[in-house]
């Protein structure tokens, strides 16, 4: 197989040389859905055991699947949001296997003939590095339900609530080469799905997991063996399970031995990987197609319209706002990273543009302040951007008390602090301060006067030609002002004055 | 006093609407006669104030004029179908004392016509038979003896109770299913008339499945025309059952015009078997007289890849039986044997080992092996495409032709055991039936003559997909033409 | 010409989670390949080209739209289960 370069460089280090990592990805992501794949059931999240379970879910004798409408939708959206090729004619197979929580004995998925064919994710890989990463396929199947094996000495409890959840399985190509890569590939992957909606990305609920395959070789070699990890459920513990499984693999090669083709199952706690063999023996899926389902098709029209309803894209918004609005690559790959941040900083956009703002010069300003100010103080809170205390309104309220000269950019961090501890407007919080900047030539120029006054043996340096000093002046006309003097205007003033 | 329980359906349809008789009366009637019928073996599940409750409630109907076609008729249900609370086990052992906490959609389109449930009916494990010797629950004896002997026969299978049940006079007719030829083998071992429509035209909705592509239910009456008011009942769209049909039902009793001038005929003349027996052949030979007597143009045709029919089924039908029967595992219902400190696996092992049967176990074992990596391409993949080649048969035949006429089954009924340590010899059983279930088509069974021995003998009627009005035209001119009149002697009675 | 012989059965008998008595696989062997052999007449058949057919019904799928239609049935889900803790399902414990 013919795999792209490897550009991070990314290697590790063993006892007999360097060995290259070589991954794949199967996310399974759960279809924002209302009902179930097949079943009219409820999807929602932490209700009580067996409740949203139809008798179709209980697989009882006789029940049948009926197709959800909103699941191939959102499978599809998927498959055009990574530029992929769509399947007007796909298939669903049984995967025959036992296990306590799959109660039809076999998960209705598709084998042959997936919904969607190959795409491509591109990855950020900071410092403005992007890599193109293939998808294989996306195919649509049934969750199943959850074992609980600690509830009890002699028993395990199943729960079927989550049986016949709709997934989408987004297969990777092996073209992720480091920990970081991988990470950064299912962080761009939560990223879209989130903007189109076809998944909440909510790893910790479950509605994203990852099998990350992994295998090593020595640079020039063939692909390595690969083992799969199932099931990982975080980006920090799939970078984490890479690490420590390839680390486990290159041990093993250079001891002589060689890699068994097997599943393994990462521990957090102990920081290891290990096997599953114990219940893989024996695996035989017996895919074939499910007599109680016809083939899924459908034509153009059902695509077009899905196509059309896709919101932007992030990699075209981040596009769009570097060449439109002049953000930094930096800036704009932050803001379109979440969604929310997004649609924020847009709707400050906005909101600036209806107080009549010139947001073409103003936007990098916005930028700014959203990623600096805005951002750090959530991260210190604590708190998502859909929790913020400063809404888009009081954002471009401030952004507009500073363009105007209202306030100074110094200022204007103190007013910022207010505002996300009361939620009071900055206005408000400015008039009640007094915290306006002072653009009174006469005022400042009596300041000045007194701070030179006060100042002989400065000023005297000065004209010796030290004229570095005039920074000691400004701030300490600033100081005497309490910060609220327009320094541009200090500066103006000031000079003149100095020089004599 | 009259014998109610000899009404056709069609006659005591008309006696209700009439107010000459009441439903409680015709269902009073079944009961008694249910009761005197033990040593058949037909019913595992009767349920007597279910069906006076019902029959009240139908008479109420019918008084109020609100009659649909099976208002007040008493009827038994194959065992396959989920009735909600009354127990359903597919005669399986591992669905030991399963209630259904819902209804089949057939079952419940006939109690929406205001049918009478009189209980539950034999059958194979899973419709997994054609001797119905594949209950749990025992089997079926065939309401027919040969002429001048006391030995007793099968009723064919897997719907074995339902066509005891209707031969015997125990029900005025029943439901039936129909995977490779269920329903038509017992309905020509027992006289009666078994129709099996087009696959899709009703809901397999709450039907314990078998083979998911081939499974199809339908009725077995006594007569055509009860068939066809049956049918009638028992079909419709439903949105629950993916591969079910959006197609108007027709008046299939509107079918029954007894004028087949013009239409033609084919006898496909691979049904033609060197080993059936000649009063078989001699029947077949009348069948075909009867009908051009009527006015059919008779045609000899050809469906070449008749003689694969059945090897394609036995690898089809156990591949998804193998597959379906796989929910039953002992989690959630039915049967659960967990040897001492036996872990999961154990339990399965254990629940599937003592709750199947013989025959299931062998189709399981045959269905996942054909499956299995390996060996899937050589013959599951294979035997669909042989199955497509005979699908391709029958639409080629019926563009020249409106019907075929075929014996039913290559035998009269079989004494008990004959068959039952060779499982292809009893598999050779379907070989006329098989290849129309393969194609999806609807085919019927009517009772034409007696074997030899004085056991009744079916011919088979198969037309295209969909194409049920045709089916009864030719099956209700066969029917009268043969005056199909013998009767078992009601020796179970004594 | 097919060969199951008792491993090939005690294997299968596995995949399908059947327990079969140790006496019991050399019948089943026997019944096993003679219906094989039986099935395998299949090989006489050209079928180069032939799309494999998986239904008779020539449709395609219908959908159902995204509503809660059903659930909320905790009881019917466990009235028949051979044995329920709290709302569970219990089965002899999974160890992993």
């Amino acid at each position: 197989m013919e795999l792209p370069p490897n550009i991070s460089g990314y290697r590790i280090a063993g006892a007999t040389g360097d060995f290259e990592v070589v991954i794949g990805m199967e996310v399974h992501a759960q279809v924002t859905s209302k009902s179930k794949l097949f079943s009219g059931a409820a999807t929602e999240f932490g209700a009580e055991p067996n409740a949203q379970v139809s008798l179709v879910d209980a697989a009882m004798p006789g029940m049948l699947p009926t197709i959800n409408r909103e699941c191939v939708r959102q499978a599809v959206r998927t498959g055009l949001a990574l530029g992929a090729e769509i399947n007007r004619f796909s298939v669903f197979d049984r995967k025959n296997y036992f296990y306590a929580d799959l109660p039809q004995g076999y998960q209705i998925s598709q084998f042959k003939h997936p919904v969607v064919g190959e795409g491509t994710i591109v990855i950020d890989l900071g410092e403005g590095k992007h890599k193109d990463v293939g998808v294989e396929r996306i195919h649509l199947e049934q969750d199943a339900g959850k074992s609980m094996h600690d509830q009890h000495p002699d028993l395990t409890f199943v729960d079927l609530n989550r049986s016949g959840v709709a997934l989408m399985e987004i297969v990777s190509k092996p073209h992720l080469n480091s920990p970081d890569e991988a990470g950064a590939y299912l962080t761009k992957l939560r990223t879209i799905l989130r903007y189109i909606g076809s998944c909440d990305g909510n790893m910790e609920q479950g509605s994203m997991r990852a099998d990350v395959n992994v295998s090593v070789r020595r640079e020039g070699e063939p692909l390595g063996t690969r083992c799969e990890i199932k099931n990982v459920n975080s980006i920090r513990f799939v970078r984490q399970a890479i690490e420590v499984e390839a680390r486990r693999q290159i041990d093993v090669i250079e001891a002589g031995g060689s890699v068994d083709q097997e599943t393994r199952l990462f521990d957090p706690v102990k920081g290891e990987t290990r096997s599953m063999r114990s219940k893989e023996e024996a695996h035989d899926y017996r895919y074939f197609p499910d007599p109680d389902l016809l083939p899924l098709e459908f034509d153009d029209g059902f695509i077009d319209a899905a196509r059309d309803s896709l919101p932007e894209l992030p990699d075209d918004k981040r596009a769009r706002l570097v060449s439109t609005l002049g953000l930094s690559d930096y800036n704009a790959s932050v803001l379109v990273a979440e969604k929310e941040s997004a649609d924020y900083f847009e709707a400050l956009l906005a909101a600036l543009a209806d107080r009549g703002a010139d947001t073409s010069k103003l936007a990098q300003k916005a930028a700014n302040w959203v990623i600096g100010d805005l951002f750090g103080a959530l991260n210190k809170a604590g708190k998502s951007i859909t929790e913020t205390p400063v809404g888009v309104d009081a954002g471009a309220q401030l952004l507009m008390l500073i363009d105007e000269g209202t306030i100074s950019g110094r200022i204007a961090k103190d007013v910022f602090e207010i505002m996300f501890e009361t939620g009071d407007s900055p206005a408000k919080i400015v008039e009640e301060k007094g915290l306006k900047q002072v653009s009174d030539t006469g005022e400042i120029e009596a300041i000045i006067d007194q701070v030179i006054a006060e100042n002989p043996g400065q000023l005297a340096q000065y004209r010796d030609g030290k004229t570095k000093l005039q920074g000691f002046f400004v701030g300490q006309v600033m100081k005497a002002t309490g910060g609220k003097a327009n320094p541009a205007m200090v500066n103006q003033l000031l000079k003149p004055k100095l020089d004599g | 006093m009259t014998d109610l329980t000899k009404f056709t359906i069609a006659e005591a349809r008309d006696g209700l609407r009439k107010g000459d008789i009441t439903s409680r009366e015709l269902t009073e009637a079944h009961i008694a006669a249910i009761e005197a019928a033990d040593v058949l073996n037909a019913y595992i599940v009767k349920t007597p104030e279910k069906a006076l409750a019902m029959a009240d409630a139908a008479d109420a109907r019918v008084k109020a004029g609100d009659a649909p076609a099976m208002a007040g008729i008493p009827i038994g249900i194959k065992d396959l179908f989920a009735t909600e609370g009354v127990r359903t086990t597919a005669c399986s052992h591992i669905l030991d004392g399963f209630e259904p906490a819902y209804e089949s959609t057939v079952t419940q389109n006939l109690w929406d016509a205001g049918a009478v449930m009189l209980g539950k009916l034999n059958m194979d494990e899973f419709a997994m038979g054609s001797s119905n010797e594949n209950s749990y629950y025992g089997p079926v004896k065939n309401p027919w003896r040969a002429e001048g002997s006391n030995e007793h026969f099968v009723p064919g299978g897997s719907s074995g109770g339902s066509v005891a049940s209707v031969a015997a006079y125990t029900a005025m007719g029943a439901t039936a299913s129909d995977t490779g030829g269920s329903i038509r083998q017992p309905a020509s071992f027992t006289g009666t008339v078994g129709v099996k429509p087009t696959y899709g035209r009703c809901s397999r909705y709450g039907m314990v499945a078998f083979a998911s592509s081939l499974d199809q239910a339908g009725p077995v009456t006594r007569t055509v025309r009860d068939a066809a008011i049956m049918l009638e009942a028992m079909t419709g769209y439903d949105p629950k059952d993916s591969t079910s049909i959006n197609r108007e039902v027709p008046n299939f009793e509107a079918a029954l015009t007894g004028d087949i001038r013009g239409k033609t005929i084919g006898i496909p003349k691979e049904y033609r078997l060197d080993e059936t027996p000649e009063d078989i052949l001699k029947l077949w030979d009348q069948g075909i007289g009867w009908l051009k007597d009527a006015g059919a143009n008779v045609v000899d045709v050809s469906l070449p890849h008749t003689k694969y029919a059945l090897p394609t089924y036995y690898i089809v039908a156990p591949a998804e039986a193998s597959s379906n029967l796989a929910r039953y595992d002992g989690v959630r219902y039915g049967l659960r044997d967990v040897p001492q400190g036996g872990n999961l696996t154990d339990m399965y092992e254990t629940t599937r080992g003592h709750g199947f049967g013989d025959e299931v176990k062998r189709r399981v074992l045959m269905g996942t092996y054909v499956l299995s990596a390996g060996y899937y391409d050589a013959y599951y993949l294979k035997a669909q495409r042989v199955r497509q080649l005979i699908a391709k048969d029958f639409r080629d035949a019926f563009e020249s032709v409106d019907a075929l006429l075929t014996p039913t089954a290559p035998s009269a009924a079989f004494a008990f055991g004959s068959k039952s340590n060779d499982p292809i010899a009893m598999y050779l059983n379907d070989v006329f039936t098989v290849p129309a279930s393969l194609a999806g088509l609807p085919g019927a069974s009517v009772p034409a003559g007696l074997s030899a021995d004085g056991l009744p003998l079916g011919l088979q009627v198969l037309t295209p997909a969909f194409d049920e009005m045709t089916l009864f035209t030719i099956c209700g001119v066969l029917e009268e033409a043969a005056a199909f009149t013998a009767k078992p002697d009601a020796w179970w009675t004594a | 010409m097919s060969n199951i012989n008792e491993d090939t059965v005690a294997r299968i008998a596995r995949l399908a989670r059947l327990k079969l008595e140790p006496e019991q696989l050399a019948p089943m062997a026997t019944e096993l390949t003679s219906i094989l052999d039986w099935v395998e007449q299949l090989g006489e058949v050209d079928t180069d080209g032939i799309e494999p057919m998986a239904s008779p019904v020539d449709a395609k799928l219908v959908w159902r739209d995204d509503a809660v239609s059903d659930g909320n049935i905790q009881d019917k889900v466990l009235k028949n289960a051979p044995r329920r803790e709290y709302g569970f399902f219990a089965v002899p414990k999974v160890i992993e």
